[in-house]
């Protein structure tokens, strides 16, 4: 029992990373229809820069859970206005191409620099030792993360859901050119989305500087799995990304802890249930057929 | 208050309208009436902004607003009301209300709105696209309304309504018409359209074929009715 207490609180742990990148890569979709492949290389930019401030300018965590968000947020407006906006009007084939090409010269800079081999973070004081709930002992830093994480994706729906900043973004998501013609400058708002959606990356990667292994190729790894994520979700939904990466999170935790003696069955279990939801529901678990323009 | 001059329009390489023009007068209530494929939604996409591969002039008010994108144009006050009603399944029908800004001097306050409109009210936190035909049209009306646009741009909107509605859309109308608003009107209902508007096009192959009043349409009615294929 304590066994499932520890893999389930683990998979939602691993379910929040999931649910953070998928949730950035979800808006994006929605505003721009863009497909970011570029997103699990600023999830490493986040836990990189993390590590660089620290080492070599002594930044603690805290500052850089501040300072990382908001400067790839900024970095990717830039990009966004430099080179992602061009996409709208070309075969979707250049969203690969630009976005992938993105994420290998990001990856080789930074191995340029700083080699291959990763880097140890500390945990931050604050969040050392670990928390007890009764029968388990969970690490400090891994429950805050969690609480962290869902705070974020609460309120992000609570943003989309509740405000006007909101509602504009799910009008324009929905129909671009309706809601142009409703007054609103649609172009005006991608940006920012696109910001935000990178800010959110860089976020989780400064969260899994502590516990994860900092090294150029992190994201490479984390990101195929966020894609399925997405996928069953439902490209562009935002509930699905948040509900899914969660799931996933669980799903692949269970699997490697009850079915670690089938290796390939665990290994592939994601795979396996995103054919199953394909199949089933071809928009993904909470995916809708795309509207006319 | 509009004014169209030499307006033509492709879709890739072909034309839907042929050096179109024609005027509408504030606090006119105008048709176009064609049959389908005559390019009377093209024309009403041009006038919006909505439309790319154009050339020719729109005017408002005397300003050339050609090149100008069309959330600027709906801020200077045209109330878009599209053919497929343009019901956000992701807002709810206060939020599709809410959606565009008051561009005119004489908004509609929601309570208004809901005052008019009991079944939108009823169903106000629903998403817009679960509310019937009906009532995405009158949904559709009362956010252009809301917004105090001065120039309508209805694109059928009577279109596969109750004989109750259709009823429910003219009163709404006129009462807009009254209180100064212009609308240049889509509709193949030539009985609706006469009980409506002062004026009417008939579009043919992209081109004005006639200008007619509701005398001259009622008086041509049958004529009119087969060549429309109705």
């Amino acid at each position: 029992m304590s066994g499932f207490a520890q893999n389930t609180f683990n998979g939602l742990v691993s379910g929040a990373f999931y649910a953070l990148l998928a949730l950035g890569l979800a808006v994006i979709f929605g505003m721009l229809r863009v497909v970011n492949f570029a997103h699990g290389a600023f999830y490493m930019l986040g836990a990189f820069g993390a590590y660089v401030l620290l080492t070599e300018a002594g930044v603690p965590f805290w500052a850089a859970l501040v300072i990382m968000p908001v400067g790839l947020g900024l970095l990717g407006m830039a990009l966004e206005r430099a080179v992602i906006h061009r996409l709208t009007r070309l075969d979707p084939l250049y969203n690969f191409l630009l976005t992938f090409g993105l994420t290998l010269i990001l990856q080789d800079l930074v191995k340029l620099r700083y080699g291959v081999q990763s880097s140890p973070y500390a945990t931050p004081s604050l969040l050392s030792g670990s928390v007890n709930f009764g029968l388990f002992d969970f690490p400090t830093y891994r429950v805050f993360i969690l609480g962290f994480a869902a705070l974020l994706c609460v309120a992000v729906w609570w943003v989309l859901t509740r405000t006007r900043i909101g509602m504009v973004v799910r009008a324009a998501t929905e129909r671009p050119d309706l809601t142009r013609a409703f007054g609103i400058d649609v172009g005006r708002w991608v940006t920012p989305v696109f910001g935000f959606g990178i800010g959110l990356a860089g976020l989780a990667g400064v969260l899994a500087a502590p516990m994860r292994a900092v090294n150029p190729l992190m994201g490479a790894d984390l990101i195929i799995v966020v894609f399925a994520v997405v996928v069953i979700g439902g490209l562009g939904s935002i509930f699905g990304s948040v509900a899914a990466g969660f799931g996933i999170g669980l799903v692949q935790a269970w699997g490697e802890a009850y079915l670690s003696h089938f290796p390939i069955v665990s290994q592939t279990i994601v795979f396996v249930v995103m054919a199953g939801v394909l199949l089933w529901r071809p928009a993904g678990l909470f995916g809708r057929e795309e509207a006319p323009a | 208050m509009l004014r169209i001059e030499n307006l033509s329009a492709f879709y890739g390489e072909a034309q839907v309208l042929r050096d179109v023009s024609l005027q509408v007068s504030a606090g006119e209530v105008v048709t176009l009436v064609g049959r389908n494929g005559a390019g009377k939604s093209t024309l009403l996409r041009c006038v919006m902004g909505l439309h790319a591969g154009q050339r020719g002039t729109v005017e408002l008010d005397g300003r050339d607003i050609t090149r100008l994108p069309a959330h600027r144009r709906a801020r200077l006050g045209l109330g878009w009301v599209p053919d497929d009603r343009g019901s956000y399944a992701t807002l709810t029908v206060t939020e599709n209300l809410t959606l565009p800004p008051t561009v005119g001097p004489d908004p509609w306050s929601l309570e208004r709105v809901y005052e008019a409109f009991p079944a939108l009210y009823t169903r106000r936190d629903s998403a817009a696209t679960m509310l019937s035909g009906g009532e995405q049209q009158m949904l559709a009306l009362a956010r252009v309304l809301r917004m105090g646009a001065r120039l309508l741009l209805c694109d059928e909107p009577t279109e596969g309504l109750s004989p109750l509605l259709v009823q429910q859309v003219g009163d709404l109308l006129r009462e807009a018409k009254r209180h100064g608003v212009t609308v240049l009107l889509v509709e193949q209902n030539l009985h609706f359209a006469t009980g409506v508007a002062d004026r009417h096009y008939l579009l043919a192959e992209g081109r004005v074929a006639e200008a007619m009043d509701n005398s001259e349409v009622r008086s041509r009615e049958r004529e009119l009715l087969a060549y429309l294929g109705i």
